[in-house]
């Protein structure tokens, strides 16, 4: 049995000892590569937004302007964050459990048919033939190509869950890892859940949408907004997943960090599962085909589970970097464990950025906006935006950016070229995206619309004078969006560079101590320890500042809800 | 202890530590909490998003429409009918791209069922500058109480894209003291 699985394995990681498949690693590199495209797509359709909302600027025409809020969404929040994905899946099976990948070829099927998904849905995009958002709501239509696209993209997507699934089996019989699976695996499987809820809610909704695109049967505008957001909303929370599964990873990696309690955080997990797909509510709040109940129920996840969930992880990830610190030492005061974290490692500092970004400002105002009446006051306005952009970009996307830069030394046997420059990456883009996601959320708070062209409505029969703390707040959206393009750009740039033309990291690079590699790489710090603490005094406070700062908003935003028309 | 990567070996379903016992403690009195606002809200509250939901025809709400314009029409502003029906009356109000139907003219204090449809595409009735915003879905009636409580010129944007047009969609309700 152990010769089989040794046919497939050539070679173990000389840092980690964790033996590697070449077929995953192979579909770990193409699958980042087409994720890092995607993302630079999304990028220059980021940066035009950005300039076209700075009212002073208004850069492009209202049609490209349209089209590019479409390409943007699809870029960003499908393809790159997708693609990356199933990155993570063939890592987290196959190479965390020692294994070998099962169906190697269904997996080349399963990219192929990802990639044509994806080209058809940016030819219809990119030729003004699917002018219709991310959300596409019905009857707004556009050409059969572009479901057909994403239809495609998701059988693909749907192949390579259940290659994982597979090879999870498989190394368990095998016996390629002893004991139960690791929490940052056991965290990919329930992205990888999650995804074939999502993936099935998508099917259920894209496939008649694109037969009413033929012509052939109706389409319901209301119910293809409630399955719809059974797969637009199910989908961000597979981003959730796997980002805290990538939390837990780098928090080993770069500083050691432990797992606090494996009950506890698995059991966090569990509750994505069970809730996460009634999130599809928090679209439908002012919706006029649901009741009060129903509201209550869906888009609190059922009495906010899924959120008890998220504010155990924004717990237990930095306590475990805390504990792990304190057994290395770092015992001294409340916060010596992070005065002495690898701030220059750039692996750390985008996973430590993205945790306070995805928690004080994506998390909290999520759930505001999500409670069901404060919906009224904030129901696409640029506050939605501006929370998704707190989440799924200085959220996820940033934790992903941190996970690449070891990424590309452990899979593409790549040294970072440009270390210095990666080293400052994420700190400009969390600046960049902390900009624009607040200023979004302010001028949101004065009612300014998402997916707006012009909000001086210059040829509107009628004016709306928004005030002048707007404005400010657009030319900040321009300005945060200027500086988090240019975070975006050095990560594209430093990960193509180092991929095509690094020097290569090799078993006596790695040797040597003196790799151009993040400081995880080249000392990696202890993963076990033989003693137990669970004392993390520092991460407490930090989650009792999260959880003040939490209430305040919350009930400042029931207050200015009290003060405007009784409507109900 | 081990890291996030490291199979745990024998038993790992151990009791949590003092700290993760009295967060997650925490983290769930605020999760009921956040749970039982709303409700709470539908009792003491005045802004809640109940109404009287039905699916309509978007042509029969458009005929409705009409017969409404027609009734208590007092004037014309830019070729949209302002019309200012009695306290306590049903008033009606059409999305279409890309033009809000008609102008309502309302008095403060008073009580209105306001009817919101589409004509045809998705719209959002965003009312300024109070930020009060309602999903309009085509071939759905959302009726909806309201009170305005200010006198006042209040503008309503789109705030749901419905085409090339969206950015030219502003209507308009006249609240009169």
């Amino acid at each position: 049995m152990s010769s089989i699985a040794a046919n497939w394995l050539n070679r173990s990681c000389p840092v980690t000892g964790l033996k590697v498949d070449k077929h995953a690693e192979w579909l770990i590199r193409v699958n980042a590569v087409v994720a890092v495209l995607a993302f630079t797509t999304g990028l220059v359709g980021a940066i035009m937004l950005a300039l076209t909302r700075w009212q002073a600027v208004h850069l492009l025409p209202a049609d490209w302007y349209y089209r590019m809020v479409t390409a943007h969404g699809l870029n960003m929040l499908v393809f790159f964050i997708i693609f990356f994905e199933m990155a993570a899946l063939y890592f987290a099976g196959p190479i965390l459990l020692n294994s070998r990948l099962v169906g190697p070829k269904l997996g080349w099927v399963a990219f192929v048919l990802m990639v044509l998904g994806t080209l058809m849905v940016e030819y219809t995009v990119f030729t003004g033939q699917a002018d219709v958002m991310f959300t596409s709501y019905p009857p707004l239509k556009a050409h059969p190509y572009y479901y057909l696209g994403l239809i495609i993209f998701a059988v693909g997507a749907l192949l390579v869950v259940t290659l994982f699934f597979a090879s999870i089996i498989v190394a368990k019989k095998e016996n390629t890892y002893q004991g139960s699976v690791p929490l940052v695996t056991f965290g990919a499987i329930t992205a990888a859940i999650i995804a074939v809820i999502t993936i099935l809610h998508g099917a259920i909704i894209l496939i008649p949408t694109l037969l009413w695109s033929f012509g052939l049967i109706p389409m319901d505008a209301e119910i293809y907004r409630l399955i719809f957001w059974g797969f637009g909303h199910s989908s961000q929370q597979i981003n959730v997943s796997a980002q805290v599964a990538i939390w837990y990873l780098m928090g080993g990696l770069t500083m050691g960090g432990v797992v606090l309690n494996e009950k506890v955080s698995r059991g966090a997990f569990l509750l994505y599962i069970l809730f996460i797909s009634m999130a599809s509510a928090h679209h439908l709040l002012v919706d006029p085909g649901f009741g009060p109940a129903w509201k209550i129920v869906n888009t609190s996840y059922f009495m906010y589970l899924a959120v008890l969930a998220s504010l155990i992880h924004g717990f237990t990830v930095p306590a475990g970097m805390e504990v792990g610190a304190r057994l290395q030492g770092y015992t001294n005061g409340l916060f010596e464990w992070l005065q002495k974290a690898p701030w220059s490692d750039p692996g750390f500092s985008a996973t430590f950025l993205s945790l306070i970004i995805f928690g004080f400002l994506g998390g909290v105002t999520g759930v505001v906006i999500g409670t069901e009446q404060i919906n009224i006051i904030a129901h696409n306005t640029l506050r939605i935006p501006g929370h998704f952009h707190t989440t799924v970009v200085g959220g996820t996307a940033l934790c992903f950016m941190g996970a690449t830069y070891y990424v590309v030394p452990l899979l593409f046997r790549k040294q970072i070229l440009g270390m210095a420059l990666a080293r400052i990456q994420p700190y400009i883009f969390a600046l960049g995206i902390t900009i624009v996601g607040t200023s979004m959320i302010v001028a949101g708070l004065f009612g300014a619309p998402r997916r707006h062209y012009d909000i001086a409505f210059t040829e509107a029969p009628f004016q709306v004078e928004f005030p002048a703390a707007v404005d400010l707040a657009l030319t900040f959206v321009g300005i945060g969006g200027i500086i988090a393009f240019t975070g975006g750009l050095i990560y594209v740039l430093v990960v193509v560079a180092s991929v095509f033309l690094g020097p290569a990291y090799d078993d006596a690079a790695a040797k040597s101590g003196k790799a151009s590699v993040p400081q995880g790489l080249l000392k990696l710090p202890p993963q076990v320890h033989d003693k137990e603490l669970h004392d993390a005094p520092g991460s407490l406070v930090l989650a009792f500042v999260l959880l003040a700062v939490f209430a305040v908003y919350y009930f400042t935003n029931w207050k200015i809800l009290s003060m405007i028309w009784k409507v109900g | 202890m081990h890291s996030g990567i490291v199979s745990p070996q024998g038993v790992w379903w151990k009791d949590a530590g003092k700290a993760e016992k009295l967060w997650v403690t925490i983290a769930f009195i605020w999760c009921i909490i956040l749970f039982l606002a709303m409700p709470f809200w539908h009792i003491v509250g005045g802004q809640n998003t109940t109404g009287v939901r039905g699916t309509t025809d978007p042509m029969a709400f458009m005929e409705r429409t009409n017969r409404f314009v027609t009734e208590f029409q007092v004037g014309e502003e830019k070729g949209i009918p302002v019309v200012a029906p009695p306290a306590g009356s049903h008033v009606y109000m059409l999305g279409r791209a890309y033009q809000w139907y008609p102008i309502l003219k309302l008095k403060a204090g008073s009580t209105y069922t306001l009817h919101l449809s589409s004509l045809d595409f998705n719209h959002g009735f965003a009312v300024f500058p109070i930020n009060l915003n309602f999903q309009v879905v085509p071939g759905y009636d959302y009726a909806l109480t309201i009170t305005p409580n200010q006198a006042g010129e209040y503008k309503i944007m789109c705030n749901e894209f419905c085409g090339i047009g969206h950015h030219l969609m502003v209507g308009k309700v006249i609240v009169e003291p």
